[in-house]
């Protein structure tokens, strides 16, 4: 196990490196000039070109990634463009927030996604499943942005019950991430319905049901736990849904997280924020999936990853 | 309009067939789905809005009226007007033509490079299918939008550029089931039978391997289709597409939000419009995968 989760760590650094090449080169390739963004619209050519030196904008490109890279692995991504910060200090501020959100996300995502799959597959071809099917390619049809607006609405407006943004408590994280897992809830629902189907084909499930156990104790008990093994590692993939879905709902919500952070970089051409951001992003992505193979061989003792 | 000629398309790829032959059945298999044809029947109303939408519009989408400002739905002005008095109905009408206009090109040109990928790779193997994997993983390493963000933040924003972005964002996915629906065929017989009587391998590709990936593709290019205009929508929605005035359902939603508390059906129709498109092409492409009896998940 330890020599698996070693080869995947080893493995995701090229993957990584190209990553990082490709962000940059593309950045610093595309017309636009940053000098001139950064020194403004009124300054003078003297002045864009000791901003360009300052940068290190004048240095040779490659000279330019290596500066880059060796820095970034130390924990430098350079100074934002647009508030002359570290990069690493405004990142790993709103690193935490869009943590919080992506993780009760996707509790809402599991638990709703649970429920109505294991509703849909107890109930097959009768009404509750065909709704709760509905609902769930709804779902996944449903515009998060919309979703939140539709939310804010009732909920902040009309009932007056929860904020209608920012963050602070609980009661800010509710509406994101009700917005922000329902896409999920709904992959989880199909595919929980699906796996329990077949699950429940099983000849285990019909020796239980034959010695007498309650059809409650079959489903949850035996059928679930088998059905789950696959779902698990959907599940998981669906974490860098949430990933990039949050970059919507956070605009949505003003919540204060990396995804807003994203959004104002791009619109101002911040380079280093874009590459550490995209950078980080893509990490997160590749940790969790690795995260996810190993908990699939953990779940399902048929899957040897040594091998 | 190419996207129409994609289910001509396949009925004469398998028509060749007998009497049971895989077209009739699919017909048959699919016909028996209520909620499919009613996605068909949807799909098929967006594209004749797509084609005449813009002739049937009441008033112009991006003309402004100060004296019909925020109205709310009403006989003349049936979703209302917005802020500069322009009518909704007939904004989301020629929204219809740009939502599916950059659904439809992503996707098909995703496809259409991701088809040549996959089959190549799947058929040469080697070094080749080796260097296709590991691009894609590299595209793979941005999860979800963040993929259509980094190419919009190079290209700069505007609608052209979501199209290229939404479908690069496609390629790698393409890619991977046409390489794996390669694989699988490579080693069939009848493929054996091509490659012993001498054919060329660029034949091979496209008149044997390509014919036996076009179900999966359609299913696939159908749910694309669905999810590349929820895509493109939330870029517009972001700032990053659509530019005001324009009459994109994302932007408009963007717009609206500032009204939510006066307004709300601003914001209302053209969220609406999304989510039907959306659910259309979605059930639409079940209701394919169902009847062309293929295992997929998504």
């Amino acid at each position: 196990m330890l020599v698996y989760i070693g080869r995947r760590l080893v493995g995701m650094v090229p993957i990584l490196l190209v990553v990082a090449v490709v962000i940059f080169m593309f950045l610093h390739l595309i017309p636009g000039d940053p000098a001139r963004l950064i020194a403004g619209t009124e300054a003078s050519l003297q002045d864009v070109e000791n901003v360009r030196q300052s940068l290190g904008l004048d240095l040779p490109i490659w000279k330019q990634f290596w500066l880059f890279f060796s820095r970034a692995i130390q924990g430098d991504f350079g100074m934002s463009y647009r508030t002359h910060q570290p990069v690493f200090a405004m990142i790993s501020e709103r690193f935490w927030p869009t943590l919080e959100l992506a993780f009760w996300s996707m509790i809402w995502a599991i638990v709703a996604g649970l429920a109505l799959g294991v509703v849909a597959a107890t109930r097959r071809g009768k009404w509750a499943d065909n709704l709760a099917m509905f609902g769930s390619v709804t779902g996944i049809s449903m515009p998060s942005f919309w979703l939140g607006l539709l939310l804010i609405e009732l909920f902040a407006v009309q009932l007056g019950w929860l904020p209608s943004g920012g963050s602070g408590g609980f009661k800010y994280v509710i509406l994101p991430a009700i917005t922000l897992g329902s896409g999920v809830a709904a992959v989880i629902a199909r595919f929980t319905r699906n796996s329990l189907l077949e699950t429940l084909r099983e000849d285990y499930v019909r020796t239980a049901r034959a010695k007498g156990a309650r059809e409650r104790v079959v489903v949850w008990s035996h059928a679930l736990r088998n059905a789950l093994i696959p779902v698990v590692t959907m599940t998981g993939l669906q974490f860098g849904f949430l990933l990039g879905g949050s970059v919507v709902v956070e605009a949505v919500f003003t919540w204060p997280g990396m995804g807003r952070l994203l959004i104002d970089a791009v619109n101002f051409r911040d380079y280093p924020v874009i590459q550490a951001e995209m950078l980080l992003f893509a990490l997160e992505f590749m940790v969790i999936n690795m995260v996810v193979d190993v908990l699939y061989a953990v779940l399902n003792p048929q899957i040897r990853l040594d091998r | 309009m190419s996207q129409t000629q994609v289910p001509v398309g396949t009925a004469s790829v398998s028509k060749k067939a007998s009497v049971d032959s895989p077209w009739r059945r699919f017909i048959r298999r699919f016909r028996r789905q209520r909620l499919g044809m009613v996605a068909l029947g949807v799909v098929a109303l967006l594209l004749l809005l797509m084609a005449i939408g813009p002739a049937i519009s009441p008033f112009d989408p991006t003309e402004p009226d100060y004296d019909a400002v925020m109205e709310v739905p009403s006989a003349k002005h049936w979703f209302g007007t917005d802020d500069f008095g322009r009518d909704i109905f007939s904004r989301v009408l020629n929204g219809t033509r740009i939502s599916l206009a950059v659904g439809l090109c992503s996707v098909f040109g995703g496809a259409l490079i991701g088809m040549f990928f996959g089959l190549t790779a799947g058929y040469y193997g080697g070094k080749y299918d080796g260097l296709v994997m590991r691009a894609c993983d590299v595209l793979f390493a941005f999860p979800g939008i963040l993929l259509a963000i980094a190419i919009i933040a190079i290209l700069g924003p505007g609608l052209p550029n979501v199209v290229i972005a939404v479908a690069v964002f496609s390629v790698p996915i393409f890619i991977r089931i046409v390489r794996g629906e390669t694989l699988a065929l490579k080693n069939k017989t009848y493929i054996e039978a091509a490659r012993a009587t001498g054919l060329r391998d660029r034949e091979i590709i496209w008149r044997h391997l390509f014919p036996g990936t076009i179900s999966v593709v359609l299913v696939y290019l159908t749910m694309r289709i669905g999810s590349a205009i929820l895509i493109a929508a939330s870029l517009s929605f972001l700032g990053m597409g659509a530019q005001p005035p324009t009459p994109e359902w994302g932007a408009m939603l963007s717009s609206g939000r500032d009204y939510l508390t006066t307004a709300p059906h601003v914001a209302m129709f053209p969220g609406l419009a999304i989510l039907v498109t959306c659910l259309g092409f979605n059930l639409l492409g079940d209701a394919l995968r169902d009847a062309l009896d293929r295992k997929l998940t998504d």
